[in-house]
């Protein structure tokens, strides 16, 4: 029978195959911190997080006197998105007005956060007029407790400028978003999968199915929402018979 | 216990015409494609040629191929998931799961991108140790896919060849750090094993080794009638066709398309070494043979210099013992053995990565394969999916 009890806490860096070993308060800290954001909740860990771990310094600091040498130096540096000004950004902008949410780069990766009802548009318009001819990924992100649940994102290459641009859009819980097949047929397989595992439909997908996991899967895994066991209990014992030992 | 209902494997097919199921469906009126010339193939899962477990279900006319379906996952691990669920030293491991053939650049790929994530770089040592052991992954990879390629083709030899010349390789990753195929060989903000006496000499003595050995390869090979036949003009891709279809690696170069990352955006020491990236005319698979051979030669120009300047000094970068990167999102690719692999990171500043996207190149190019193999015989269908060189650990994840 499924066994109900929740997996050991992954987490524990006693375990880790990390080289540096935490002494015995830091890792105890760790733990309980981690036992906190592994409840599914995206949203608040970043502020929840952000707590634990200005407690956490001062133990680790009394433990461990070479620790904070390395601890506080990139803490203060956490980069933030920067604006992003450039000739396109304007032009876009020109055109769509608000349409364009953020145009921001971050570590040096340039992104563009545009409307779901005009996504379609750019992403035509980033292949004909700016050149971003190699669609490298399209995948997409879920944020349970937004109101728009989902980021998509698709992430452009120009072979011409050698440039990587990134295209986000959010759209909320059955939304459909048209296909990009059109503008490049690597989207065929790579929006599959983010049906597949997000539940979010394309239109005018030429095929639009389970690509990894089998047709009669229920639930969508990459969501939040998704307890880690439940192919356990839904799928491997009723399907195939045996006690998977998770 | 079981419920017919929801019990998979005597479920009734889908009857929205939308599943695969549709075609082995021998009760219902098969109303699809079907005509009284064309015949529906089934090729896999278990097909030696096909590499792992990929189905292929071939529509056909007489031997000729009319279009393709591939039906993958069935190694699907749910990595990405896994990677939720683990802290980002912990899913380091895990990336080495995927292209279990060259597991030293998975594992080089989420470095670097969770590295990028923490706004940190490895040290130039560490940065070097690197280098030589991803070439010669490289190598490892492409030795792998040769063997097993002329194998499917009915070339026996070179798969002895091939496996014979890996084993000094692997021998290298073994005394490096301790495993031979899921080497774990790189953390994050560096590595962890310094090299051990005489790896310089390991290094080198392999260079030296083995480029005789590509001579032989390339001797039973490159100019074999057989070989010839067999490859020459069979499976096309033309530059446009690979970049719409998002081709990367030797299968885009094999078409002319002169690109590759670790000239395009460097990463690592590789703006320091002077290596060629080879190219092809025609974008068959014999030009894609002819890339890897190369690539070979260039990854064995890499790793000499990279041995001869290895620096001195730290292997790991100042990272903090517990890791939380700050909140944002990443997209670090690097160039695998098979094409653009890259990692979509996203942090929310805890512990874990709040998700993981792996780009696969694999699973990218497989689907380049109805393409290829239109208009051509099943034979060559075998061919096509060799010269892809896909790993389906890779592409089902």
């Amino acid at each position: 029978m499924p066994d109900e009890t929740r997996e050991p806490n992954p987490a524990l860096p006693a375990g880790s195959p990390d080289p540096t070993k935490p002494s015995a308060p830091e890792s105890a800290k760790a733990s309980g911190v981690t036992k906190a954001d592994a409840t599914n909740k995206p949203a608040e860990p970043v502020k929840a997080a952000a707590a634990p771990a200005t407690g956490d310094k001062p133990a680790a600091a009394a433990a461990k006197p070479a620790a904070p040498a390395a601890k506080p130096a990139p803490k203060p540096e956490g980069p933030k998105p920067e604006p992003w000004d450039s000739e396109l950004v304007r032009k876009l902008k020109g055109q769509y007005g608000s349409g364009i949410r953020e145009a921001s780069t971050y570590v040096g990766q340039k992104y563009l956060v545009v409307d779901s009802s005009i996504v379609h548009e750019i992403l035509l318009r980033m292949r004909d007029d700016e050149l971003f001819d190699y669609c490298v990924d399209i995948t997409a992100v879920h944020y349970p407790k937004r109101e728009l649940q989902f980021d998509v994102v698709y992430i452009l290459y120009s072979f011409h400028k050698n440039e990587r641009v990134r295209i986000k859009t959010q759209i909320r819980e059955g939304e459909t978003l048209r296909s990009a097949f059109a503008i490049w047929p690597t989207a065929n397989w790579l929006e599959r999968e983010v049906y597949d595992m997000f539940g979010i439909s394309f239109s005018e997908h030429p095929d639009l199915k389970r690509i990894l996991l089998p047709d009669g899967w229920k639930g969508h895994p990459l969501r939040k929402d998704y307890p880690i066991l439940q192919q356990d209990r839904e799928w491997v014992q009723i399907n195939l018979g045996i006690e998977s030992g998770q | 216990m079981k419920d017919p209902e929801t019990d998979y494997r005597h479920a009734k097919p889908d009857q929205s015409g939308s599943g695969v199921m549709d075609y082995l469906d021998l009760d219902t009126k098969d109303q699809t494609f079907l005509d009284a010339t064309e015949l529906v193939l089934n090729m896999g899962p278990q097909h030696p040629s096909t590499h792992g477990v990929l189905r292929v279900i071939l529509k056909l006319d007489g031997e000729k191929v009319l279009g393709t379906e591939c039906v993958i996952g069935y190694l699907h691990r749910g990595v990405e998931k896994i990677a939720e669920n683990r802290t980002y030293a912990m899913f380091n491991p895990y990336v080495d799961r995927m292209d279990y053939v060259a597991a030293v650049s998975n594992g080089l790929g989420y470095c670097e991108a969770v590295e990028k994530l923490l706004n940190t770089e490895a040290p130039p040592r560490a940065q070097y140790i690197r280098v030589i052991l991803t070439e010669l992954c490289r190598i490892a990879s492409h030795q792998v896919w040769l063997g097993t390629h002329a194998l499917d083709i009915g070339a026996l030899t070179p798969l002895f060849y091939c496996f014979r010349d890996r084993e000094e390789i692997l021998k290298i990753f073994e005394k490096y750090c301790g495993a031979r195929l899921t080497t774990h060989a790189f953390r994050i903000g560096g590595c962890i094993y310094e090299t051990y006496d005489g790896f310089e000499q390991d290094c080198l003595k392999f260079c030296d080794a083995f480029l005789p050995k590509l001579d032989e390869y390339e001797e039973l090979l490159t100019t074999n009638r057989i070989w010839v036949r067999r490859t020459k003009g069979v499976g096309i891709l033309k530059p446009e066709d690979c970049i719409a279809l998002g081709v990367t690696g030797p299968v885009l170069r094999a078409s002319g398309v002169k690109w590759d990352l670790r000239k395009k955006q460097p990463y690592e020491a590789y703006s320091k070494f002077d290596f060629e990236i080879p190219t092809g005319l025609n974008g068959d698979t014999y030009d894609r043979y002819l890339v890897r051979i190369e690539e070979m030669r260039q990854a064995v120009r890499i790793i000499r210099q990279a041995v001869e300047g290895l620096p001195t000094g730290p292997i790991m970068a100042k990272i903090p013992k517990v890791l939380k990167p700050p909140v944002g999102e990443v997209y670090v690719s690097i160039e695998a053995p098979k094409g653009e692999l890259g990692y979509f990171i996203v942090s929310d500043g805890s512990l874990q990565p709040y998700r993981v996207r792996v780009r696969p190149p694999s699973f990218v190019n497989l689907q380049a394969l109805d393409k290829m193999v239109r208009g051509l015989l099943v034979a060559d269908v075998v061919a096509v999916i060799g010269t892809l060189d896909i790993v389906l650990g890779e592409v089902d994840r």
